[in-house]
């Protein structure tokens, strides 16, 4: 019976040797040119003038610093913003207020508009002309042109990040866990720690590398609010693009290396995180239906 | 111990879900809150655990006013609808969960003993180290009654307890629930919208409407007298006959059966299947039958009476009767409610 069933697969819609063959084949030519064939230039040119050169680009006080300045506004940018995720998708999900769905959209706005909008809008709060910027002016604050401005802009296109990843999740588990652990004696924060946060942690996970990833890519926004000022205030998107512009190709494309091996860190982290995900949840619902 | 609800009112939003009710329970009884889908039971149940507050009104657990006590400290065992077990953690360690976080410290020792104890009070003996996923749905359910108990509980309260389930696995459980209050002895409240459930296992049923309670009693008082045509539909299958009282008795067309205490005028005859019989010759309701339905303890007959009333009576299993046959419904025994 089971041979039978697995020689006769029943027909599917456009299961045609002719078709079948087409579609796959015009996908693999898409993903050849949209996406190997860039990787591999980066790859290929970074080292196109030699390993010297590629060493020095590296080395270089202005690339360093680029890379001290990218990971520094990960390490403030994404734990904040993973608190801020966790905050949020605890009180949308397990609390019922005034304004909650209008929190649900405020949240996903900086994944609907332009980075390049965002960081304007910091020009006019924080700029010379804008909102606070006599006061800052006044207190000799510097936020714009400086450090804070590009870790700022930075934590407005990262915000949903977490959140997104945890409301969902946390939407469907409901509130009943909580409920029972509270109704065991448990106090709220060891509700969080103890019942919350195990059953949620691979998602948690998930999100920081994504929030994490899009924190070092960032381009647009910084750009505005950072001023490009080499050795202080460039990071390492924003150097790549200033070596480009200095007919530096080698070194940007070594630069640009550095980035592609870290998205390649954060995919191998985004698979593993998501077969964590689908392993926990899929056994378990094939295990009930043995067990019952 | 007892516990008493006074005039408790709860409003979700625009929506009355509790309207008024006053409540007594005594210690060691198990109580059955038992109405359809809307009648407000849950919410009653959840805020005598503390899981929601209600609006006015006062929630007294012996002679303590628990009304604004949070759940934390209620010191109640609630069992959720779906288990709500803790999906990372071992059986064993759900059950321990309370004993762990609670403000009374316990030895390590202690605590895996209780563990212990309470796996075999369930009959889970072995099953510790499983996780929720690796049982059953019945097995979930015991395991979410032994985490309830581990903190020794001054009230179980259990939600649905047995809905979740397949007939056969609640029937047992049922039987099982009823051991375990015995062996305890703690005050339970449960709540269902199955009237088989409530009747077989609590000593006393509140039944429930539109947040208000309807009728109270035992099983055998809310069985045998319904006080309301509502109580009466709610509690299993009844016809409805269309009758007239005149002079102590209704009328049924044809059917005539003593009532008291009610006016002369309209009024609505319920009668279970098992209340009406089939006769060749009347005195009876005239009717013809459309079906009949075999089954292991009786044959059920399905017949339309001449005014076209459908009605259901159970016949014994011996009684030859067929589709198409014409005679009498005759009345048993039946209650009359004025319309």
């Amino acid at each position: 019976m089971s041979a039978i069933s697995s020689r006769r697969k029943p027909p599917r819609v456009g299961d045609q040797p002719l078709f079948r063959r087409a579609l796959i084949g015009i996908v693999l030519i898409l993903v050849a040119l949209i996406i190997v064939a860039p990787l591999v230039v980066i790859g290929v040119e970074a080292f196109s003038k030699g390993w010297a050169v590629y060493r020095d680009t590296i080395l270089h006080p202005d690339t360093r610093h680029a890379i001290m300045l990218t990971v520094l506004a990960a390490l403030i940018a994404v734990p904040i913003n993973t608190a801020f995720g966790v905050a949020a998708a605890w009180s949308i999900t397990k609390f019922d207020f005034w304004g909650k769905r209008f929190l649900l959209v405020v949240i996903e706005i900086p994944f609907s508009v332009s980075p390049i909008v965002a960081g304007v809008a910091y020009l006019f709060v924080y700029g010379l002309q804008g909102l606070f910027g006599e006061m800052l002016d006044a207190w000799d604050i510097k936020i714009l042109f400086a450090i804070p401005g590009v870790i700022l802009a930075s934590m407005f296109v990262t915000a949903p990040f977490v959140a997104r990843e945890l409301i969902p999740l946390m939407q469907a588990q409901g509130r009943d866990l909580e409920e029972a652990a509270t109704s065991l004696g448990a106090s709220g924060w060891r509700t969080f720690f103890s019942v919350t946060l195990p059953n949620v942690k691979w998602a948690l996970l998930y999100g920081v590398v994504l929030c994490n990833a899009r924190v070092m890519g960032e381009f647009g926004a910084v750009s505005v609010v950072s001023g490009n000022i080499r050795g202080q205030t460039n990071t390492l998107p924003l150097h790549i693009e200033l070596l480009y512009h200095d007919y530096q190709a080698a070194g940007a494309f070594a630069s640009a290396s550095i980035l592609a091996l870290i998205a390649v860190f954060t995919i191998i982290a985004k698979v593993a995180l998501e077969k964590q995900g689908a392993g926990r949840v899929q056994p378990a619902a094939n295990s009930a239906e043995n067990a019952s | 111990m007892k516990i008493r609800l006074d005039h408790v009112i709860k409003t979700f939003e625009t929506f009355r879900a509790v309207k008024d009710v006053s409540l007594e329970i005594e210690s060691g009884e198990l109580v059955a809150l038992l109405g359809p889908s809307g009648s407000g039971k849950t919410t009653i149940l959840r805020m005598v655990a503390g899981l929601e507050y209600s609006d006015s009104g006062s929630i007294h657990f012996d002679t303590q006013d628990a009304t604004d006590i949070p759940v934390r400290d209620r010191g109640v065992g609630f069992v959720f609808q779906h288990y709500a077990l803790f999906p990372h953690m071992t059986v064993a360690e759900n059950i321990a969960f309370g004993m762990k976080v609670s403000k009374v410290k316990r030895e390590k020792a202690a605590i895996e003993a209780r563990v212990t104890e309470l796996l075999r009070l369930v009959r889970l003996e072995g099953l510790g180290d499983r996780f929720p996923a690796q049982i059953s749905g019945g097995q979930r359910q015991r395991v979410a009654l032994a985490r309830a108990l581990a903190v020794d509980p001054k009230v179980l309260l259990l939600d649905e307890p047995f809905g979740a389930l397949d007939a056969n696995v609640r029937r047992d459980l049922r039987r099982w629930l009823r051991e375990i209050h015995s062996e305890l002895g703690i005050t339970t409240i449960f709540v269902t919208h199955d009237q088989e459930e409530a009747l077989d296992l609590a000593d006393r049923v509140v039944i429930l409407k539109d947040g208000q309670i309807v009728q109270q009693g035992t099983p055998e008082e809310v069985c045998r007298d319904p006080k309301s045509a509502f109580v009466m539909k709610f509690l299993g299958d009844a016809n409805v006959i269309a009758a007239e009282v005149r002079d102590g008795k209704a009328y049924a067309s044809g059917a005539a059966i003593a009532v008291s205490g009610l006016p002369d005028g309209k009024a609505e005859l319920y009668a279970r299947p098992a209340d009406l019989d089939w006769a060749l010759q009347g005195p009876g309701i005239p009717a013809s039958i459309t079906r009949v339905l075999d089954r292991p303890d009786g044959r059920r007959v399905l017949a339309t009476a001449e005014t076209g009333e459908h009605l259901e009576l159970d016949v014994e299993p011996e009684r030859s009767v067929k589709a198409g046959d014409g005679g009498f419904v005759t009345l048993r025994r039946a209650k009359v409610f004025a319309v």
